[in-house]
């Protein structure tokens, strides 16, 4: 379904992604980890074309995403639902006009066919009646559900998570990741997360990759990721400041 | 030895101006680029009306008590100032008319596009600003919203709009300024200084002032929106990016006014 070849891009002088190979397939969840700033959220970007690669290419369905213009850019986008690290919610808006705003601008439903599918959209987070509430009086997690709530409401074919469970305290970060699960057992959609959070890494994913060096350097199954020898993963599963990877 | 340390001196200072000259018109093109992208995206962003409505509100009613105590003050003084420079030479009767004509010219739209820049331009650089570092201009995108079309075009067409219309308020206001002072502490009588504004009010004066504001909208909408576009790193963006938007709107108001005032009173009204 996506498939990113020989991805590159410099960013203030430095190469963040240094020619990156891969692949998701329909359906599945790939978790992307690495350390903070190795260009986890660079490639995220990179897929939903939120950023232009220096070189390479980026194919969602066999659509080449580097060559389109804008409006054919704005029609790929319509496919993806993307949570963002720290939610992104529009504070001059109210919760429910946060998760209703792509279904305002793109479809022709009435007001309340639209409020009808914020509630159900927000009802699938748990978070049912916060719709007149404004993003500045939620907590951290309640941000990361609305979220959450906002990218699933076009009904997206691909989900996109930057650090889902990031400055989340561990029951809600737990409880976001019961929701991505469900959220891909429910609508079946294909996911792309990004995270340094080892448990949401092996709770959500169906396949982990390692970016270390602005390169993919390992991918796996959560078992093999768990049993595997290669030492920048194992340092990076172990979380010690210990190995290749230089602190 | 000097010598030697000079010429790296010299080549580094000549680098540095020519990057600082680069960067000027790097940042020019940006402008126009963006300027371009809103005029492109302007029919579709009016379909939005509510959301230009909304700027309109903003930038005009929100900005209509500061104008109204800096015009009845501005046509104050420039009573003040007209009748000292008078000074016994020419008559009092001419007052009403060197304000009228002062103010729809030159004082009304450059004194209000300088308020309402400062106060508009820094609070659209401001909240864009806060948006691109908190992603959430990426968001917009990540829905397929163009964010040209759904933040730039309803501020640019809210400046554009209510620019015009504030300044006829504050041409009224400091004509209404000027008057209170003429009569209650320089002695011109009602029917004189009615009469001078009568005898020397010029439609094509009124028109000048406010083609001038219309530009001047449109220079404080874009470069506020710019500079908010392009912030960067936190908190500390943001107010760098607030200064630059309302000092470069400043700047380019007063530049535009003296290309406008050459085109207007030199080419066109001659």
């Amino acid at each position: 379904m996506i498939e990113i070849r020989r991805l590159v891009k410099t960013l203030g002088g430095r190469r963040v992604l240094d020619g990156v190979d891969l692949d998701v397939g329909p359906g599945e969840t790939l978790v992307v980890m690495g350390r903070s700033g190795c260009g986890k959220s660079v490639l995220l970007k990179h897929v939903i074309g939120l950023m232009k690669p220096d070189s390479g290419s980026i194919q969602v369905d066999g659509v080449e995403l580097t060559r389109l213009d804008e409006r054919e850019l704005m029609q790929v986008r319509r496919r993806f639902g993307m949570l963002f690290q720290a939610a992104a919610l529009f504070d001059s808006m109210t919760v429910g006009e946060n998760v209703g705003l792509m279904l305002a601008e793109h479809t022709r439903m009435s007001r309340e066919e639209i409020a009808a599918r914020v509630a159900e959209c927000l009802a699938r987070v748990g978070l049912s009646g916060v719709e007149g509430l404004k993003p500045a009086s939620l907590s951290g997690g309640m941000k990361k559900r609305v979220g959450l709530a906002r990218a699933i409401a076009f009904r997206p074919e691909i989900i996109l998570y930057d650090e889902p469970t990031t400055g989340l305290d561990p029951v809600m970060g737990d409880a976001i990741n019961e929701l991505i699960r469900a959220l891909q057992k429910q609508l079946g959609v294909t996911s792309v997360v990004v995270t340094h959070d080892m448990t949401s890494a092996f709770k959500v994913g169906d396949r982990l990759a390692m970016l270390h060096g602005g390169k993919i350097v390992f991918t796996g199954t959560p078992e093999e990721t768990r049993g595997t020898r290669d030492p920048l993963v194992r340092q990076f599963v172990e979380g010690s400041s210990v190995g290749p990877i230089r602190v | 030895m000097h010598e030697e340390l000079a010429e790296p001196l010299a080549e580094r200072g000549l680098s540095y101006i020519g990057a600082k000259i680069l960067a000027f018109f790097a940042e020019v093109g940006r402008v126009a680029l963006l300027l371009r992208d809103t005029l492109a995206h302007l029919p579709r962003g009016l379909l939005r009306f509510g959301l230009v409505l909304q700027q309109m509100f903003t930038i005009g009613v929100g900005s209509l008590w500061l104008v109204v105590v800096v015009s009845l003050f501005a046509g104050a003084v420039a009573a003040v100032q007209a009748a000292y420079q008078f000074a016994s030479q020419v008559p009092l009767r001419y007052l009403s008319a060197v304000i009228l004509r002062s103010v729809i010219i030159e004082l009304g739209p450059v004194l209000t596009a300088l308020v309402v820049g400062g106060r508009v331009g820094a609070s659209i650089a401001a909240e864009l600003g806060t948006m691109k570092v908190t992603e959430q201009i990426d968001a917009l995108e990540s829905l397929a919203i163009n964010p040209v079309r759904y933040l730039v075009v309803p501020r640019f067409v809210g400046a554009i709009v209510m620019l015009p219309v504030i300044t006829v308020f504050a041409n009224a206001l400091a004509i209404f300024g000027g008057y209170v002072v003429s009569v209650t502490s320089i002695g011109v009588s009602t029917h004189t200084y009615v009469s001078g504004l009568k005898d020397f009010f010029y439609l094509k004066d009124l028109y000048s002032g406010l083609i001038k504001a219309f530009v001047f909208g449109g220079i404080i909408a874009t470069m506020a929106c710019h500079y908010g576009f392009v912030t960067e790193g936190g908190a500390e963006g943001v107010g760098i990016a607030t200064t630059r938007a309302v000092v470069s709107s400043c700047v380019l108001i007063l530049v535009s006014d003296y290309v406008l005032a050459n085109v207007f009173f030199r080419m066109l009204f001659k």
